[in-house]
C-alpha cells in the first residue's frame, strides 16, 4: 500500500475570492520501507502537505491515494489504519500512563469500548519496544519529558499498525540528542517495519544524513531524490537560498551566508586544525587554500596546546582559540 | 533486532501476551474503586428516603417502599409524594450534571468547563425571566398564586429556553469547527442573555422578582411523582449516548487532530457531545434550576478518586460522584430536626466551590 498523489494541488479556499494555492500539480510517491524528508523553508506548505496527505484536509484539485483508493473519500477509521499521524506538539494529558497512551493507537482496530485483545497488548508492548520505551510503560504521561513524550506519540502512530506514517517537525521541541535519536529512530523504523515515513523536519543537517530520500519543497514545487544527488544538482542551495543561507557543496553543511571577512590559511588535517577552522567560520572569515598574509597553526610544546598566529611577519602566541581569535581581530581590524 | 523484526503475527502476539504482557497494563485504573461509590450512593440514598423534617422510624418507610402502608397515611404520603421524587430527582440531576460535565471538560480541553458553558442556564433563565415579566406586565393573575400552576409555568418556560439555546448551539456548532472559538460564542450567549434577563428584571414588579430569584436558588423538590418520568426518560437517554461515546472521548484526550488520526468521527462526535449535553442539562435545569458547582465538581472528584483519564472509569464514577453529591447537598440543605430549608445553590457552592479551588491548585502545581 503506498501514497501518491495524482496532479494534487495543495492550498487554502478563500471565502469568496480565489484560492491561495501553495503548491500545485504534485505526482508524489511514498515507498513502503523509506525515509522521507520533507525539507522547505518556513510556510512554504509542508504542514499543509502533510495535512492534505494524511486527508485532514481536502486539496484544491487532484488526489491522494493510498494505493488505488482517494484518501478523501475514506472512512476514517478505515484511514487511521492504514496511516498514522505524529504532529510537533506531543500532548500532555493528565493521568495517564504511558502505556494507555499507546493503547490509543489501537482505536481504529477496537471494539466500541476501546476494549484491548491479548493481540492489541501484545501490539501495545511491540510499539513501546520499538521506540526503546519499555520501561516508561506505568509512567504518568504528564510527567514524563518532552522527547520522551514525542517517543510514546511514535509508539502510538506504530500500535495503529499503518503502513504509512507522516510526521509534522516531529523534532522542533526537542535538545539536539533527542533529535538525532528521533531520526536515528525513524530511519530504523522504516527499515525494520516496512512503514513508509514521511517527516517533515528543519534538521537539515540530520535530514541529510538519515534520509533515503528528500521531498524539497519551494516555490517551485517539490522536487525529490536521494539527499547526494540533490545536493550535487545544487538543488538544495536552491531551495534554501532566500533564507540566507548557504549549502556548502564540499562540506555536505549549511552554513550562515554572512560576507567574509579577511582570508585566514590553516594548515594540516587533524582535529585541532579541524576546530580551528570551524572557528574561523564561525566568527566570519574567510579559508584560504594556500599560505598568506594571515597563517594560525597549533603546536605542541612541553606544557601542551600553543595557537600560533602569524599576521605578515608579526607572530604570536595563545594558550586558547579564544584568545588568539581576540588578537586575529585586533590585528584585522 | 529480534523484538523490531516485523509486526507481530496474531499467534506470536497471543503467546508474547500471555508469557510477560498481561498485567503490564497500567492505565492507573482501578475498577474496583466504583464499589465504595457504589455503597456511598445506597447510603445516602437510604438516608435522603429516611431523613426529614418529619422523623418516621426506618421499617415504615421500608414498608411503603415495598409498596405496603405506613401507620400513619401522612406518613405514607411524606414517603411516597415528598421524599421518594426528591431523592430519584437529586440522583437523576446529580448523574446528568456529573456527566454532562465530564463531556464537556473533555470536549473543551478545561478543567474548568461545566455543563452551562454552552448557555443552557442562560437560556432557561431567560425563559424563567420572560414568564415572570409579562405575569407583571398582565397584571398579578397569572402569578397571582404561585401555586402549582405557576411553578409549572416557571418549569416549562426554563425548558423552552433551556432547548431553545441548545438547539441555537447545536446549529452554531455544525458551522464552526474550532473548539475554543465554540467555547467563546457560548460565553458570550451567556452574557448577552443575561443582560437580556437583568433588562427584564429591571421593569418587572419587585414582588415578581422573588419568583425568579427562587427559581436561581435551585431545588430538588419541585418535580412531582408525574413529572419524574419526562426528567428520567431525558436524562437515561443522555446517560445512554454518553456511554456511547466513552471511546471518542478517550481519543480526545490528545486533541481533535489527534483524535481524527486515530478514526473518530470529529462532526459527529461534537454533535453527538453537545446533543448528550442539552438532553442531559436542559431537563434538569427546568425542574430544578441552574444548579450551580456540581457539574464542575462531580468530574474532578471522579477522576481524583478513581486516578484515571479513562472514560470507561471516569463516566460511570462522574455519574457516582454526581448522585452523592446531589443527594448530600440535598440532606444538608433540609438538615434534619428543624425547619429551615437552605437554598439548594448555596450548598452546592459551598461543598463545590472549596473543590474546584484544590484542583486548581493541585493543577498549578502540576499534579492533578
Amino acid at each position: 500500500m503506498t501514497l501518491s498523489t495524482r496532479d494534487l494541488s495543495i492550498g487554502y479556499r478563500r471565502r469568496g475570492g480565489s484560492d491561495i494555492v501553495l503548491a500545485g500539480a504534485l505526482n508524489l510517491r511514498l515507498r513502503l520501507g523509506e525515509l522521507v524528508g520533507l525539507l522547505g523553508p518556513n510556510g512554504i506548505g509542508k504542514s499543509t502537505l502533510l495535512r492534505n496527505l494524511g486527508g485532514m484536509q481536502k486539496p484544491l484539485a487532484g488526489q491522494v491515494l493510498l494505493g488505488q483508493r482517494d484518501v478523501a473519500r475514506l472512512k476514517p477509521q478505515e484511514r487511521a489504519r492504514r496511516l498514522s499521524m505524529v504532529s510537533t506538539n506531543a500532548p500532555r494529558p493528565r493521568l495517564m500512563s504511558a502505556y494507555a497512551l499507546v493503547a490509543l493507537g489501537r482505536h481504529p482496530h477496537t471494539d466500541w469500548l476501546g476494549r484491548l485483545t491479548a493481540e492489541d497488548h501484545a501490539i501495545i508492548a511491540w510499539a513501546l519496544g520499538a521506540v526503546k520505551g519499555a520501561e516508561l510503560a506505568q509512567q504518568p504521561v504528564a510527567e514524563l519529558s518532552d522527547g520522551q513524550r514525542q517517543k510514546l506519540m511514535i509508539a502510538r502512530a506504530l500500535a495503529q499498525q499503518s503502513d504509512i506514517m507522516l510526521l509534522d517537525e516531529p523534532t522542533a521541541f526537542l535538545d539536539l540528542p533527542r533529535r538525532i535519536e528521533t531520526m536515528a529512530l525513524l530511519k530504523r523504523l522504516a527499515r525494520t517495519t516496512g512503514l513508509a515515513i514521511l517527516a517533515s523536519t528543519h534538521d537539515l543537517d540530520l535530514a541529510l544524513r538519515n534520509c533515503d530520500r528528500l521531498w524539497l519543497m519551494n516555490r517551485a514545487g517539490i522536487k525529490a531524490g536521494a539527499p547526494e544527488d540533490l545536493a550535487l544538482d545544487g538543488s538544495l542551495g536552491d531551495t534554501f537560498r532566500a533564507e540566507g543561507i548557504r549549502f556548502d557543496q564540499r562540506r555536505g553543511s549549511f552554513t550562515l551566508d554572512q560576507a567574509a571577512g579577511a582570508g585566514v590559511y590553516v594548515a594540516g588535517d587533524g582535529e585541532p586544525a579541524i576546530w580551528l577552522r570551524r572557528a574561523l567560520t564561525r566568527t566570519g572569515y574567510a579559508l584560504d587554500d594556500q599560505p598568506g598574509d594571515i597563517e594560525l597553526s597549533h603546536q605542541q610544546n612541553g606544557r601542551g596546546s600553543i595557537w600560533q598566529l602569524r599576521v605578515n611577519d608579526r607572530t604570536s602566541q595563545h594558550p586558547t582559540i579564544e584568545a588568539a581569535l581576540n588578537e586575529l581581530e585586533r590585528n584585522t581590524k | 533486532m529480534s523484538q523490531l523484526a516485523g509486526k507481530p503475527t496474531a499467534a506470536k502476539a497471543a503467546e508474547l501476551s500471555r508469557e510477560r504482557l498481561i498485567g503490564r497494563e497500567f492505565s492507573g485504573a482501578k475498577p474496583y474503586l466504583l464499589l465504595p461509590l457504589l455503597a456511598l450512593l445506597g447510603l445516602l440514598l437510604l438516608l435522603s428516603l429516611a431523613l426529614g423534617s418529619a422523623s418516621i422510624p426506618l421499617e415504615q418507610i421500608v414498608a411503603v417502599l415495598l409498596g405496603g402502608q405506613a401507620d400513619h397515611q401522612s406518613w405514607t404520603n411524606i414517603v411516597l409524594k415528598f421524599r421518594l421524587p426528591k431523592t430519584a430527582t437529586a440522583t437523576l440531576a446529580g448523574m446528568a450534571l456529573g456527566v454532562s460535565g465530564l463531556l464537556m471538560q473533555t470536549y473543551f480541553r478545561n478543567p474548568l468547563a461545566e455543563p452551562f458553558v454552552l448557555g443552557v442556564s442562560s437560556g432557561a433563565s431567560l425563559g424563567v425571566a420572560l414568564v415572570v415579566l409579562s405575569a407583571g406586565a398582565v397584571g398579578g393573575a397569572l402569578l397571582a398564586g404561585l401555586g402549582l400552576a405557576g411553578d409549572l409555568l416557571l418549569t416549562v418556560a426554563a425548558g423552552v429556553g433551556a432547548a431553545l439555546s441548545m438547539t441555537l448551539v447545536l446549529l452554531v456548532a455544525a458551522r464552526v469547527r474550532s473548539s475554543v472559538t465554540l467555547l467563546v460564542l457560548g460565553l458570550m450567549f451567556g452574557y448577552l442573555v443575561g443582560a437580556l434577563v437583568s433588562l427584564l428584571l429591571y421593569f418587572a414588579l419587585p414582588e415578581r422578582i422573588q419568583a425568579y430569584i427562587n427559581w436561581t436558588f435551585g431545588s430538588f423538590s419541585g418535580v412531582t411523582a408525574a413529572q419524574l418520568p419526562i426528567l428520567a426518560l431525558f436524562a437515561l437517554s443522555g446517560l445512554l449516548l454518553s456511554a456511547a461515546l466513552v471511546k471518542p472521548l478517550n481519543a480526545l484526550l490528545l486533541g481533535e487532530d489527534y483524535a481524527r488520526s486515530l478514526g473518530i468521527q470529529l462532526r459527529w462526535t461534537r454533535f453527538a457531545i453537545i446533543l448528550a449535553t442539552a438532553l442531559l442539562v436542559s431537563p434538569v435545569t427546568a425542574f430544578c434550576g441552574p444548579i450551580a458547582f456540581l457539574g464542575i465538581a462531580a468530574p474532578h472528584l471522579s477522576r481524583g478518586l478513581l486516578g484515571t483519564s479513562d472514560h470507561r472509569l471516569l463516566l460511570p464514577g462522574a455519574c457516582l460522584t454526581g448522585a452523592c453529591v446531589a443527594l448530600f447537598a440535598a440532606l444538608i440543605a433540609e438538615l434534619p430536626g428543624n425547619n429551615l430549608v437552605l437554598p439548594l445553590n448555596v450548598v452546592t457552592a459551598l461543598l463545590g466551590a472549596p473543590v474546584v479551588m484544590l484542583v486548581v491548585l493541585r493543577h498549578a502545581r502540576g499534579l492533578a
